[in-house]
């Protein structure tokens, strides 16, 4: 009987070996996320006439695997923000409880000023801003959507590093290359924000995902569109895309550029 | 059971979780800086200082956004910028660039309400140097340029490297065009390799003078350098923000530039 705590319940080194300690080394570098584990696909966020819409698959992958398919990346943040969340799961969680705790002491101060999207956009930014200073990074790229102090509709992003940028529309992931070429052509520049209504927005976005869901690996036919008016948030969960055609897929061979 | 009791005290049984490893140690794959792209450009004259840069923020060969200002008042309101008195431009990391913008403005400040006075151009230059190289071995990864008037009412500019060399000169481009405006600059705002024609025989000409230039002229010299790089560089495009300090304080333009 070894006398060791260490060694209780291990397999005894006389009859398989020592044990690789570099496994159990508390000492040496100190390690921080290098690349994601699991991880979530795209976020799609428009502003329209007195709102804004996020949406996002509701799919946890590891690797290619589709290891979570109820997972939720929109996230409330008191009545007037919502926050989408793409790249790493633990990291989202991570934010989310950093969030939650905020939320508590907003709700529990005596000032009563509520932080907007625009505030809380400010604030994850410097969080990653911080992290990303630290070699520790947060692996997620964020949108955040809401109203900004004037209350008019506010759509921005932040990555891993603290880089931030506002537009119309916004995707991350996948959909900046698949989604945002689309919003672009149905929304264009020229076309002010007030012309375009929730629900074309809305129906732009599901469109936006039924790409996602046709040409996207890690994405999922099941997803959650959050829609931000003054009057409160609506979230739409338990989605589902509708009207799949796959006839297109038969006919393509390769890459899709051959023709026979 | 005889060889583990016979062994030596805490020796040979690998569960002493101190023990040096001799494992390699990791080298980190985050890498903390990406480019954002754009251009900017600065142009002194006699009694004005102009700070111009694209609004286009990319990220590879994606664009993130068609309105993202790279040049900013500093020491004015937070929102309005009102009160501002210098001008301050960077491009290259963008998340960097931001907490630069932030610092300097916040140093304006409190130097406003500790000695009752606006800063100096002069001394706000000097002060950037210093914050920029305190980040000498985790630098700023941005090529600044301040502009405002100095202690006379002339134009002054200040051209920063990312780890804060700088020099005060009469123009300036920076960022992913500056190869391509510099040389523009040159010619036309310092009449580089211009002479005056019938001056001398052969090569002994008289090399033309530079003189400060007019706020129009300066104004279309800014417009044509962004028109013609926008031609050549996919990185600069969408807009131009141009900022014209004045004795009568800040003026801001915005001027279309081509979207492809």
């Amino acid at each position: 009987m070894n006398h060791f705590p260490e060694a209780w319940g291990r397999p005894r080194d006389d009859v398989y070996g020592p044990y690789n300690p570099s496994y159990l080394q508390t000492t040496g570098p100190k390690t921080h996320t290098q690349s994601p584990a699991v991880t979530g696909s795209s976020i799609l966020g428009i502003k329209f006439n007195g709102g804004c819409v996020l949406a996002s698959d509701n799919l946890a992958s590891y690797g290619s695997l589709a290891r979570f398919t109820d997972v939720k990346r929109l996230r409330k943040f008191g009545d007037t923000a919502v926050v989408g969340f793409s790249g790493d799961i633990s990291d989202m969680q991570y934010l989310d409880r950093l969030l939650d705790s905020i939320d508590i002491r907003e709700n529990y101060s005596a000032h009563g000023n509520t932080l907007n999207a625009k505030n809380l956009h400010t604030y994850l930014s410097k969080v990653l801003y911080k992290r990303r200073s630290e070699f520790n990074p947060l692996w997620n790229h964020i949108l955040v959507a809401g109203f900004d102090d004037d209350k008019k509709p506010f759509l921005s992003s932040a990555d891993l590093l603290g880089t931030t940028f506002s537009a119309p529309h916004l995707a991350t992931g996948f959909g900046a290359h698949l989604a945002l070429p689309i919003l672009r052509r149905l929304f264009p520049e020229e076309r002010p924000i007030e012309e375009i209504t929730k629900d074309e927005a809305v129906a732009a976005l599901r469109e936006c995902l039924k790409v996602l869901w046709y040409r996207d690996a890690r994405s999922l036919d099941k997803y959650t569109i959050a829609v931000i008016t003054p009057q409160g948030i609506e979230f739409q969960e338990d989605q589902k895309v509708e009207a799949q055609s796959w006839a297109f897929a038969e006919t393509i061979k390769g890459y899709g550029a051959q023709v026979n | 059971m005889a060889t583990l009791l016979s062994q030596p005290h805490g020796e040979a049984i690998g569960y002493s979780f101190t023990q040096s490893t001799g494992v390699p140690t990791k080298e980190h794959s985050f890498y903390p800086y990406t480019d954002n792209g754009g251009s900017t450009l600065g142009i002194t004259g006699s009694d004005f200082a102009i700070l111009a840069g694209d609004t286009r923020s990319v990220a590879g060969y994606n664009i993130n956004s068609r309105y993202v200002p790279k040049v900013f008042k500093i020491g004015g309101d937070d929102e309005t910028g009102e009160g501002a008195h210098i001008l301050l431009s960077v491009v290259g990391f963008a998340a960097d660039g931001q907490a630069l913008k932030e610092r300097l403005d916040a140093v304006v400040k409190m130097y406003k309400y500790q000695h009752g006075k606006s800063m100096s151009v002069g001394a706000c230059a000097q002060r950037l140097s210093t914050i920029l190289y305190q980040k000498r071995f985790f630098p700023y990864y941005v090529h600044a340029i301040l502009a405002g008037l100095d202690e006379d009412g002339r134009g002054a500019l200040y051209s920063y490297d990312p780890v804060g060399s700088y020099e005060r000169e009469q123009c300036r481009a920076a960022g992913s065009a500056a190869s391509l405006i510099m040389p523009f600059l040159d010619n036309q705002v310092n009449f580089k390799n211009q002479y005056i024609p019938g001056s001398g025989e052969g090569h002994a000409l008289e090399p033309k003078k530079a003189d400060p230039l007019s706020r129009d002229t300066v104004e279309q010299l800014v417009r044509d350098a962004f028109t013609s790089a926008v031609e050549r560089h996919i990185e600069v495009g969408d807009g131009l923000q141009m900022m014209v300090i004045t004795s009568g304080g800040i003026e801001e333009i915005y001027y279309p530039l081509k979207k492809d």
